[in-house]
């Protein structure tokens, strides 16, 4: 099937702004997304730029608006997305040159809620810490997450502004929150419970609908908001 | 400003679904609604200025543009108000309602019961532009 891909190009050596593209491909109904881009990069126009590595929805590299919704552009055949389909760039993030945007203050927002365990204690002699299976399911979900910023990039919250802490960084502080073996809880809940922190998500979903790994990212914030109104994780 | 305009253009255009237009009408009913709070302020100051300045200000009101300007500002009230209950009830019990279907559920409820409100209210406030007046006190024959 041949179809039309609507393009919004930006060159920082050429382009004063953006501009739309157009270009003409011919692909399989079962083809990515990515493999249309890459024909145009390819054999059209390499001087189309965007982020791409494994291809498979694993690593998070290819976020871009398709159609007006985030998608991972290897996670999207083309017999599902028309004979014209329009790509940008990610929203609320600068845009470096096409799709590419600088990812550094969303991955700002994401070091700021200290992503990693937190367990002074020390840990046993012969084994790992044990968890048992009801406190592992606790925050299973929010364990997906592949930093994609898919979400926080279709969050209106973070279009309005930009220091908004974002749904990618709440999924990764319920992770450790809600984990029985880190010992910073409120810690994080008080990052948290910042102006810029839980209470800017306005429920809208967004980040929902658009999560390449079906995260219930709503449902997570929400429970980091009762965590904070509860003084802790407990019960 | 400048940002404050380029979140608006990006929420027009992000094809969002049910949330995000539920969120977008959510803002527009607010604003609608402190609008209309502006303006009574203005009106009820405006009767200890002169009588003949707050005629004025009710010749307006009871003009056709400010009649369909009401039916929309009761339509943002309405949708404002079991919206509201959306938002309270996906904040307050995120394990039941923070998913997807029951987003879906509760936004469908929403509307249903923001049309169930709307309807006749509107009905009864754009029918003395076509001449018709279906006044509460009418209706009950008062």
């Amino acid at each position: 099937m041949r179809v039309t891909l609507r393009i919004k190009r930006f060159n920082p050596e050429r382009d004063e702004k953006q501009h739309w593209e157009e270009h003409e491909v011919d692909v399989e109904p079962n083809d990515q997304l990515l493999d249309a881009l890459n024909k145009v990069k390819w054999y059209d126009d390499g001087s189309l730029t965007y982020r791409r590595s494994c291809a498979h929805g694993v690593c998070g590299s290819d976020a871009m608006v398709v159609n007006g919704r985030n998608r991972l552009a290897c996670k999207v055949l083309m017999k599902d997305l028309g004979k014209k389909v329009t790509v940008e760039p990610i929203r609320g993030l600068p845009v470096i040159k096409d799709m590419v945007v600088d990812m550094e203050p969303f991955f700002a927002r994401y070091r700021a809620v200290k992503p990693y365990l937190i367990n002074d204690n020390e840990p046993p002699a012969d084994r790992e810490r044990l968890q048992s299976i009801e406190d592992r399911e606790r925050f299973d979900d929010t364990t997906k997450c592949i930093l994609c910023a898919c979400c926080t990039t279709s969050c209106p919250s973070f279009w309005a502004n930009g220091e908004y802490v974002g749904p990618a960084a709440i999924v990764q502080a319920h992770r450790f929150i809600f984990d029985s073996r880190d010992m910073a809880v409120h810690e994080r809940l008080e990052i948290m419970n910042d102006t810029m922190g839980v209470w800017r998500c306005r429920t809208v979903f967004n980040c929902v609908e658009c999560c390449p790994r079906e995260i219930d990212i709503t449902r997570a914030i929400g429970e980091v908001k009762k965590a904070i109104l509860n003084g802790g994780v407990g019960g | 400003m400048a940002s404050a305009v380029a979140s608006i253009w990006q929420g027009i255009t992000y094809r969002g679904k049910d949330g995000h237009y539920a969120w977008m009408l959510h803002r527009a009913g607010g604003l609608g609604i402190v609008l209309f709070l502006f303006l009574h302020i203005l009106d009820i100051f405006l009767v200890g200025v002169g009588e003949e300045i707050f005629e004025f200000f009710l010749f307006i009101y009871h003009s056709a543009p400010a009649k369909v300007f009401v039916m929309a500002l009761l339509f943002g009230v309405f949708f404002h108000a079991f919206n509201g209950v959306r938002i309270i009830l996906v904040d307050f019990w995120p394990e039941k309602f923070s998913n997807l279907k029951m987003q879906r559920t509760l936004f469908r409820i929403v509307v249903v019961m923001t049309l169930l409100f709307f309807i006749p209210t509107a009905i009864i406030t754009v029918a003395p532009i076509f001449g018709v007046d279906l006044a509460l006190s009418q209706l009950v024959g008062g």
